[in-house]
């Protein structure tokens, strides 16, 4: 793998950037493979490269039905965050933010990890209390919490709607300095590069179509270039982990859901921070090229259209402009669906399934993108070793069998409640 | 936006009607039920790419529960029938 560095980068503008070597190679399918691994977005590559550097093994084939990237990886609003209360995803998703602290580093390529901070807004007392008490949790498990009372919040948002007569009162907010975005495009690139410069092959345009199961063991997988042989098969498919599992006979524990996002025009440099508000079901950044990137709830009912549909995005529309009233007058240049694989606890399954050989990393609902880098990591290592990690150890499929489901809302077993 | 066909109040735009997941869910016997199928019935479900059987309810209507089956990739609703109805045949 040729090294990206302010050298290279001079060298080339001096060639006028004619000659870059390609980033990661194009292979054709080879008969068999250790592992195969379901889904190129960024989950399935960083699987893929943790199974080559921790773990040693580098005989790997990421399958992707289409592009790189092109779907929940090019989707999501690039949100990273560990604000979480309860111990098993407080512990996994502050790991996982710990790797994206070093990730431009470890995979030699700028995925654009901005530190900007995550501010949760409380419109009530009742939330400062439940802020409050969110906040002393991640303290305790080691992670950044500050709670803002109101001037804390114009301090940091002053284009917030701080009158009389706001539709939402701003009583205060939770804020995660170290939380921010990322660039989601390059997060997958950079993991796809540094996965096949150790190996693994990258296989686009490659949809599984079957999986081939030897009684109680899966074997391989029927794709639309031809049948591949697997020692191991894992999954990362997204929003498609209910559609996939099922052609190997298994039913989830997920809905699969419509979620839409939007951006505006591009601006100058408006909004520092990510804004979120539960209360409104809206939250919001600016994106480095300008665009406010806002979005809200799911549509609410099962969907595989990758496309939107009004309601869901005059809701979250209007949520926005009720905080910030500034933001009615500008125009919207574009907005998007996702799929989202929606479990009944809204926490993520990541482990080993009834059958042999054959592992799932899903139901990653509402928050996939921050999950990156942890997700392939444990599940790398649940992969490699036939077992979880401790920190995995709690997302298992029985879960929902044995009473320990990971309710962070407490919402109970509503798909989209989460 | 969708318009459902409303048993009770005839063709009505989406935002009128929240959606209640798969239909046809039927409650395990509670005595004989493994924590397997009380899994089953609270958590797993069929999640069909294609048609599937859902329940809505007309909640800013005549706030009545009614089935539909409907595409989940179109999102084309195929049939609308009575909670007490079975699945339509033949879709």
């Amino acid at each position: 793998m040729a090294r990206y560095s302010i050298f290279s980068l001079a060298r080339h503008a001096l060639r006028h950037h004619e000659d870059w070597p390609r980033a990661w190679r194009d292979p054709q399918p080879k008969p068999a493979y250790d592992v195969v691994i379901v889904g190129g977005g960024g989950h399935g590559l960083a699987t893929a490269y943790y199974l080559a550097k921790n773990h040693g093994i580098s005989n790997v084939a990421v399958l992707e039905k289409g592009w790189l990237g092109g779907g929940n990886t090019g989707r999501n609003t690039t949100i990273v965050r560990s604000n979480y209360l309860l111990p098993a995803n407080a512990r996994f998703y502050e790991h996982s933010l710990k790797l994206w602290e070093g990730l431009s580093r470890e995979l030699n390529y700028n995925v654009m990890f901005s530190q900007r901070g995550v501010l949760n807004l409380a419109h009530s007392d009742a939330q400062m209390d439940a802020y409050a008490r969110r906040g002393n949790a991640m303290r305790l498990n080691g992670i950044d919490a500050v709670l803002l009372d109101r001037d804390g919040v114009r301090d940091m948002v002053p284009q917030l709607d701080f009158s009389a007569a706001a539709r939402f009162p701003i009583r205060g907010g939770l804020l995660q300095p170290r939380g921010g975005t990322a660039r989601h495009d390059a997060v997958a690139w950079g993991f796809a590069r540094a996965a096949d410069a150790r190996g693994v092959d990258i296989i686009q345009n490659c949809e599984v179509t079957g999986i081939l199961r030897e009684g109680d063991r899966v074997t391989g997988v029927e794709t639309t270039r031809g049948t591949i042989r697997a020692g191991k098969i894992g999954l990362a498919v997204a929003g498609h982990t209910g559609h996939v599992a099922a052609m190997a006979g298994l039913r989830l524990p997920i809905e699969s859901h419509l979620l839409q996002a939007a951006v505006s025009e591009p601006l100058k440099p408006l909004l520092d921070t990510v804004v979120t508000s539960g209360a409104a079901h809206v939250y919001v950044s600016q994106s480095d090229k300008g665009e406010l990137v806002f979005g809200g709830d799911l549509d609410f009912y099962n969907s595989y259209a990758q496309r939107g549909n009004l309601p869901a995005i005059a809701s979250f529309t209007t949520a926005l402009i009720a905080l910030f009233p500034g933001f009615g007058r500008l125009r919207l240049m574009r907005h998007w669906g996702g799929v989202m694989d929606m479990t009944m606890d809204g926490s993520p399954i990541i482990g080993k399934t009834p059958l042999r050989n054959f592992y799932i990393d899903g139901g990653w609902c509402y928050g996939g993108f921050k999950a990156t880098p942890g997700s392939g990591w444990v599940f790398a290592h649940t992969i490699a070793n036939d077992a979880p990690h401790p920190l995995n150890e709690a997302f298992s499929l029985e879960r929902f069998a044995s009473g320990h489901v990971i309710d962070e809302r407490g919402a109970g077993p509503v798909p989209g409640a989460h | 936006m969708l318009l459902i066909p409303c048993p009770w109040c005839g063709p009505r735009e989406e935002g009128e009607f929240a959606p209640g997941g798969e239909g046809h869910i039927r409650r395990p016997e509670p005595q004989a039920a493994s924590d397997q199928d009380w899994a089953e019935y609270l958590y797993y479900r069929t999640n069909p790419k294609g048609l599937h059987f859902e329940r809505w309810v007309h909640a800013a209507g005549c706030r009545r529960w009614f089935n539909v089956a409907r595409d989940t990739v179109t999102h084309e609703i195929r049939a609308v029938y009575k909670m007490s109805e079975n699945r339509p045949e033949g879709l």
